[in-house]
């Protein structure tokens, strides 16, 4: 008799077990139809435009061809050019800039932030975050009006000679950069302040305790206990930071391009999708060589622990 | 301040380790003061220990010893220097976390060689004296470990090593012990003692736990309402405390209200007490429940009282008997303790009559 039970009940576990597969592929149908329709398709298609050629009219065509890639390492009808080399390099350079200056103007606000009495820290941050409520564009629009070279500002860099007379702040690089910043500043404030927050204030006594004061006292205590939060800002300034288009089109011009304005203007103002394709795959490339190295780097220093990665 | 002294400047002679507090007063927002006017000598090389309940004024206490809190009034002398203008990272004081506070991103060895390395010790001579104070107490085999895989007993360990390695003047330690189970508590007060006896540091130790302030001690003070109520060697404390709160505060007690009679007897609500002691501004008389004898017949000497146990409770080394006077019914029943070791003559059971006897060098005059 009891040699049966087992034999009785083992189809039953597998009808639940199948049941209870069934319902979690049912719960996350929603998800996953999202992410085949909208990133696995788009990135297939991208993936084949790019080995596409370009028609007449900036439409991808047939045959195959490796054209767009020879495009994007420089060679067209003119020559091999560098440009491409440059853009890339500056959206490197913009980045990890953008990125610092990020980090650098987060610290102390934060840590202003979450030394106020705790009824007053929802509120202070909300400030900090509140300009990314508003669309992009126009907050670029706003410091357009701020830099152009008829702005004040620009009139007072030009008295002080730091820019020539008929010249403002913008467009260029500089003007990129205040962007960026402006722009993802949030994006660094939000995760650093969640790893501050929960900052053990004992460890920085007893730090002091054990001699250690000003900066050192900082890089012992604080740094490494907000070091998750920061590695997460970085990650998630970065990522768009790299990628963006709208700063540096609308305060960069054509001096100060970047890899995304680059992108965009294959697929608007003088079209050509294969060659846009190929900029964005090595655009992607990059970024995941990055996350990549960064992984590692933070693993290696044994401080990735609770970041998002 | 020159670039190579980061730490605090060595203190000489015999006033390395000594602590003095004058008038050290401590006024959190508003609110009844946290330390109030405390004066205090505690001298080199001595095991001090700050006894009293929780919100008594022990921690705020030591974390202006520390550094980490400014007293609003009074002064604060470390080996004869006044700390006024001396911050935390520059006291020659280093403290032992009651959360013990070893750095999560650091391993054991790097935790203990801390505050050597913000000292600027050199590499070389920082392994060989976090060596040396690993092997003292013996937690070489988890050297390279994180703190966060280490049991309780284990990190208290780090956390004393941490601040020993500096070889401060004076070690704080804030209930150190509480968070441990009991037999691992009374295996690190004995080994806590051990290393403050070998290496001849002030050691200034927080507790509410009257056992530990027991066995710890050099001298101690006990706490309250951010007072000093008595500062003394543990025995003087215990047998002649001042006051009703040092008296409960410290070990069991009985306690009556007097009316002083003249002369060598006492009037209370038990009876009239026979006593050596000298009656000045006391109002209470006091006797410890272990210093009461039970005798199953009549004694023909003074301060005995026939009654009835009403309590016996068994507890291992010694019976707790609760004695209800049969003279003095409305007086609460008074608290024996008897020992159960080998000299024990018998034991009491609940119901049984029995004569108690307060000897009168016993009985103590208290301060309400």
């Amino acid at each position: 008799m009891s040699g049966l039970t087992p034999a009785i009940k083992k189809p039953r576990v597998n009808a639940e077990r199948l049941a209870t597969a069934l319902r979690l592929w049912i719960a996350a149908g929603p998800g996953l139809f999202w992410i085949i329709l909208f990133l696995l398709i788009p990135s297939a298609m991208l993936l084949a435009i790019a080995f596409l050629t370009n028609s007449d009219f900036g439409s991808p065509v047939l045959p195959l061809s490796l054209g767009s890639f020879s495009e994007v390492a420089g060679y067209g009808i003119l020559g091999w050019s560098g440009a491409n080399f440059v853009t890339l390099a500056r959206s490197l350079v913009q980045t990890g800039a953008a990125t610092s200056m990020t980090i650098l103007l987060a610290y102390p606000l934060v840590f202003f932030i979450i030394t106020r009495p705790a009824n007053l820290r929802p509120v202070l941050l909300l400030f900090a975050i509140l300009p990314s409520w508003t669309n992009q564009v126009v907050r670029t629009y706003a410091w357009m009006q701020l830099l152009n070279p008829e702005a004040p500002l620009s009139h007072i860099a030009q008295k002080l000679g730091i820019i020539p007379e008929h010249l403002g702040l913008m467009p260029g690089d500089f003007a990129v950069l205040i962007g960026l910043t402006y722009n993802y500043l949030p994006y660094m404030v939000v995760p650093l302040y969640a790893a501050a927050e929960k900052l053990d204030w004992t460890l920085v006594e007893a730090g002091r305790d054990l001699y250690a004061s000003g900066t050192k006292l900082f890089f012992n205590t604080v740094f490494p206990q907000t070091l998750p939060g920061l590695l997460s800002g970085i990650i998630l300034v970065g990522i768009p930071a790299f990628g963006d288009y709208v700063v540096p089109q609308l305060l960069g011009g054509d001096r100060a391009m970047m890899l995304g304005s680059l992108i965009a203007g294959q697929f608007t103002f003088s079209p050509n999708w294969p060659y846009g394709a190929a900029l964005t795959l090595i655009m992607l490339a990059f970024t995941c060589l990055g996350l990549v190295t960064f992984r590692r780097l933070t693993q290696r220093m044994g401080a990735g622990e609770g970041a998002m990665l | 301040m020159t670039g190579i002294a980061q730490g605090p400047q060595p203190q000489a002679g015999p006033n390395r380790g000594s602590i003095s507090l004058q008038g050290v007063t401590r006024i959190f927002a508003g609110t009844i003061p946290a330390v109030d006017g405390i004066d205090l000598e505690i001298k080199a090389g001595e095991f001090f220990t700050l006894l009293g309940p929780s919100g008594c004024g022990k921690t705020t206490l030591l974390r202006m010893i520390a550094g980490f809190e400014v007293p609003d009034a009074g002064r604060i002398l470390i080996s004869g220097r006044e700390m006024q203008d001396v911050p935390a990272h520059k006291r020659a004081v280093n403290t032992v976390f009651q959360s013990y506070a070893l750095f999560p991103h650091l391993n054991v060895q790097q935790n203990i060689g801390f505050g050597l390395r913000m000292q600027g010790v050199k590499a070389p001579e920082r392994k060989t004296r976090v060596d040396a104070i690993m092997e003292l107490l013996q937690i070489g085999p988890f050297a390279t470990r994180n703190a966060a895989q280490l049991s309780g007993g284990q990190r208290q360990r780090v956390a004393l090593a941490r601040a020993l390695v500096n070889e401060p003047e004076v070690v704080l330690l804030d209930e150190p012990l509480s968070a441990l189970d009991a037999k691992l508590r009374n295996e690190l007060q004995i080994e806590l003692l051990r290393m403050q006896k070998r290496l001849g540091m002030t050691f200034i130790f927080v507790t509410h736990d009257q056992h530990e302030a027991l066995v710890m001690s050099d001298r101690i003070g006990v706490m309250s309402k951010g007072r000093v109520q008595q500062v003394g060697p543990v025995l003087d404390v215990y047998e002649k405390p001042r006051n009703v709160f040092v008296a409960e505060f410290l070990g069991l007690s009985n306690i009556w209200p007097i009316n002083p009679g003249g002369g060598a007897q006492v009037d209370t609500p038990i009876g009239p007490l026979q006593i050596t002691a000298s009656v000045g501004a006391e109002r209470m008389a006091m006797i410890r429940p272990e210093k009461i004898w039970m005798w199953p017949t009549r004694p023909e000497r003074p301060n005995v009282f026939a009654g009835q146990v009403s309590e016996a409770i068994y507890m291992g080394a010694s019976t707790q008997y609760r004695v209800a006077l049969t003279d003095a019914p409305a007086a609460p029943p008074i608290l024996v303790l008897d020992t159960n070791n080998v000299a024990a003559e018998r034991s009491w059971q609940a119901g049984e009559m029995v004569f108690v006897e307060l000897k009168p060098d016993n009985v103590m005059m208290i301060e309400g």
